[in-house]
């Protein structure tokens, strides 16, 4: 910062100052007049009217609450600031993309998984990863015992991910992989296997989540201190931007910050700072930004507080045109879209009395399309407990097609646009969104704040919070501290066995014995040279390494041999 | 949180709880909920960091003395990974340290969790007052040990 002038502390004044703070007089009649009589009714269910960031909310919104400049500050669909929607037609032109994320077991299981989904349907694949794969550790790592396959599929060598797209045809189809620590093998291997089908690396697309700043806020999948995992997404954005022109390396994450505990204005705040972060990184490696960061595409949470969901996703899209183009000169409109993949939240499922889930998905779902995604993962109601059985994600599936096709939530854009509750909610998250943008900068930026655990300890305390309120019963879920049953049946859930951590061992054991040592260690070596070489970019190196078939773990082991590893500061 | 008959076991040193979460596994809200509210409930609390080996869960409890450890994991190796503390801490003749588990545990694997001494076992929803009471019994049988 230093010398410059704090741009979000300016921009904040200037929001505060769109909202006149009067009610006029015809309310204030109102009030006094029509509500008098009713205000001794109060609903005896209780509610204190705060929503998830402690926004309170008023009995009654009306046109003074809009902002003034309403047509300007909003803005028409596909036009900036596009509060509206990124695209002028939305759903009418192309329905969102209906991703399930999927991955279990042996990558066999995972390839079973995804022809299941594609014939029902699925318009675009999702792979996620077991623990060991998101650590980089390999399958027979004594870290990975019980692990495999457990959260997601396993990964250790290529091998493995030939077998999960095997008779997959990658031109067809677009496949987003939640990966962060080790997104670059992750994306190695995905272009081996594109190149092995005789693609030009262009026209392969795809999303690998690679956000390694809500890792060390919220997920907690790391490697390497921030700045070597820094290094190695500027590497891959580099690449990319010149080789892979359709692939989003990098998938800027609210959802794991979310379900770590914090409010939606939190999400919405602490995305977004991470999100400038990587376009300064981008601008400071010398790429042009509409060149490169049309490719940033986002991923939000949809939670249970149906409005304050919607407001968030239009904030989001507002907040984003407007710094791209006024902070960092964005001149093309497609620089300052933010392109966003909804998931509805895991953390509002219960595992008692699962079939509610449904219905709260249904809602979060609701709220994903109200908020203008362009791809959308439902929850499965079982999986407050475990991974998804195959009817539950049916069910999950089947609920997006219902939204699309009967209900007509999808046959005008943007269907709340203009409510005098949304627009104010759009504009009061924007606002704290700012306030927390202010702070942040005023801290040294985002690094820092996450370095200092601050982003943490303010998510904890949020999370904190939230639990004394359902402890207090100011919050509710039903079935957990309301309408309770005493005799909960237990669900069928899906059981992850041995045989897919054996199946692995003996995978890797198999390509161990077949692979070109020397040639393994040759890319190991030349992978090493180009990371001790900051003006060397190793994407092709890491892509000639994955070929070789080294191992993930042995990849990630020459980062480890030069950076060391991370140890969080203290949260709580 | 302690009862009239054990309030003086814990009068001049409160209980003191090692949070740990053994395996690969990056969920924490929860386990960060917990330390708060155990802090609250007056308990000294220690949290291991994320990604610690089961020997190094036994080694701080051991050395930090304290009365309870309790693990966490929502990545489904709990089977394996508790065993491995358990199976440690049985190695060790450790019986004055209580071990409790929580985290997305099915039903049906809370009876084996039980038989290695892990109890508890609670997954997301259940009430802080509930985990606080069990905690505290068990810190007291503990305590009691460790008096002995």
């Amino acid at each position: 910062m230093n010398d410059e002038t704090n741009y979000y502390h300016e921009k904040l004044k200037e929001i505060e100052r769109r909202y006149s703070k009067e009610e006029n007089e015809r309310l204030k009649k109102w009030r006094e007049t029509t509500l008098k009589s009713w205000e001794k009714l109060t609903n005896p269910v209780y509610r204190d009217y705060e929503n998830s960031s402690g926004i309170k909310i008023r009995d009654l919104y009306t046109e003074t609450d809009l902002p003034q400049n309403m047509e300007d500050i909003t803005g028409l669909p596909g036009e900036y600031p596009f509060t509206r929607g990124v695209y002028p037609n939305m759903y009418r032109g192309k329905l969102w993309t209906m991703r399930m994320f999927s991955g279990f077991g042996s990558p066999e299981d995972t390839n079973k998984r995804l022809k299941y989904l594609i014939s029902h349907g699925e318009t675009g694949l999702s792979v996620a990863f077991d623990m060991p794969t998101l650590y980089a550790y390999d399958c027979d790592n004594p870290k990975s015992e019980g692990e495999i396959g457990k959260c997601g599929v396993n990964v250790t060598t290529l091998k493995d991910m030939e077998t999960i797209f095997d008779g997959i045809d990658l031109s067809k189809v677009t496949t987003s992989m939640t990966i962060n620590a080790p997104a670059h093998v992750l994306t190695a291997m995905y272009f081996a296997i594109a190149q092995k089908q005789g693609l030009d690396l262009n026209n392969v697309g795809g999303t690998v989540q690679a956000d390694i700043l809500k890792e060390y806020i919220a997920q907690k999948e790391w490697i390497y201190p921030p700045e070597a995992h820094l290094r190695i997404i500027r590497d891959m954005m580099t690449y990319c931007t010149e080789n892979a022109k359709k692939w989003n390396y990098i998938s800027i994450s609210g959802y794991h910050i979310r379900e770590a505990g914090a409010s939606a204005v939190q999400e919405l705040a602490f995305t977004l700072a991470d999100g400038f972060y990587y376009v300064e990184m981008g601008k400071k490696a010398g790429l042009d930004v509409d060149k490169f960061a049309p490719r940033l595409s986002f991923f939000f949470n949809s939670s249970i507080n149906f409005f304050e969901e919607i407001a968030k996703m239009r904030a989001a899209r507002r907040i984003w045109a407007t710094v791209l183009k006024e902070k960092f000169g964005a001149k093309n409109p497609r620089t300052m879209m933010l392109r966003f993949h909804t998931q509805t939240s895991g953390y509002s499922l219960t595992w008692q009395q699962p079939l509610n889930n449904i219905i709260r998905t249904t809602v979060e779902a609701m709220a994903a399309i109200l908020g203008g995604t362009q791809s959308l993962h439902t929850n499965s109601y079982d999986e407050a407990m475990a991974l998804p059985t195959e009817d539950a994600v049916k069910v999950a599936l089947r609920t997006q097609q219902i939204l699309a096709e009967e209900t007509g939530i999808a046959d005008t854009v943007d269907p709340l646009g203009g409510s005098y509750y949304i627009e104010w909610l759009t504009g009061k998250m924007e606002e704290e969104a700012m306030r927390y943008f202010d702070k942040i900068e005023s801290m040294g930026g985002i690094l820092e704040a996450v370095k200092n655990g601050y982003i943490q300890r303010e998510i904890a305390a949020t999370s904190y919070k939230r639990q004394k309120r359902l402890e207090d019963g100011k919050e509710i879920m039903v079935g957990v501290n309301k309408y309770v049953d005493e005799d909960e049946k237990p669900l069928n859930i899906l059981r992850i066995g041995k045989e897919a951590e054996k199946r692995q061992l003996e995978r890797l054991r198999e390509v161990k014995s077949k692979r070109d040592e020397k040639l393994v260690k040759k890319t190991l070596d030349d992978l090493k040279n180009a990371f001790l070489d900051e003006n060397k970019n190793i994407m092709p190196y890491v892509i000639e390494a994955v070929k070789s078939y080294a191992t993930i773990e042995e990849i990630s082991n020459v980062g480890r041999e030069i950076y060391g590893g991370w140890k969080e500061p203290v949260i709580v | 949180m302690v009862d009239g008959k054990n309030r003086s076991l814990f009068k001049d040193k409160p209980i003191k709880i090692l949070l740990a979460k053994p395996g690969i596994d990056g969920h924490d809200r929860g386990v960060f909920v917990l330390a708060k509210a155990f802090r609250d409930a007056g308990m000294e609390v220690l949290y291991a960091g994320l990604l610690p080996t089961p020997e190094e869960v036994v080694d701080t409890a051991v050395n930090e003395d304290v009365d309870v450890v309790a693990l966490s994991l929502l990545n489904g190796a709990h089977m394996t990974v508790f065993k491995k503390v358990a199976d440690l801490m049985k190695q060790r003749g450790i019986d004055d340290i209580a071990l409790v588990g929580g985290g997305t545990i099915p039903d049906e694997d809370k009876p084996s969790l039980e038989a290695m001494g892990i109890s508890g076992n609670y997954g997301p929803g259940t009430p802080l007052s509930v985990i606080i009471e069990h905690v505290t019994r068990r810190a007291e049988e503990a305590r009691l040990k460790k008096l002995r």
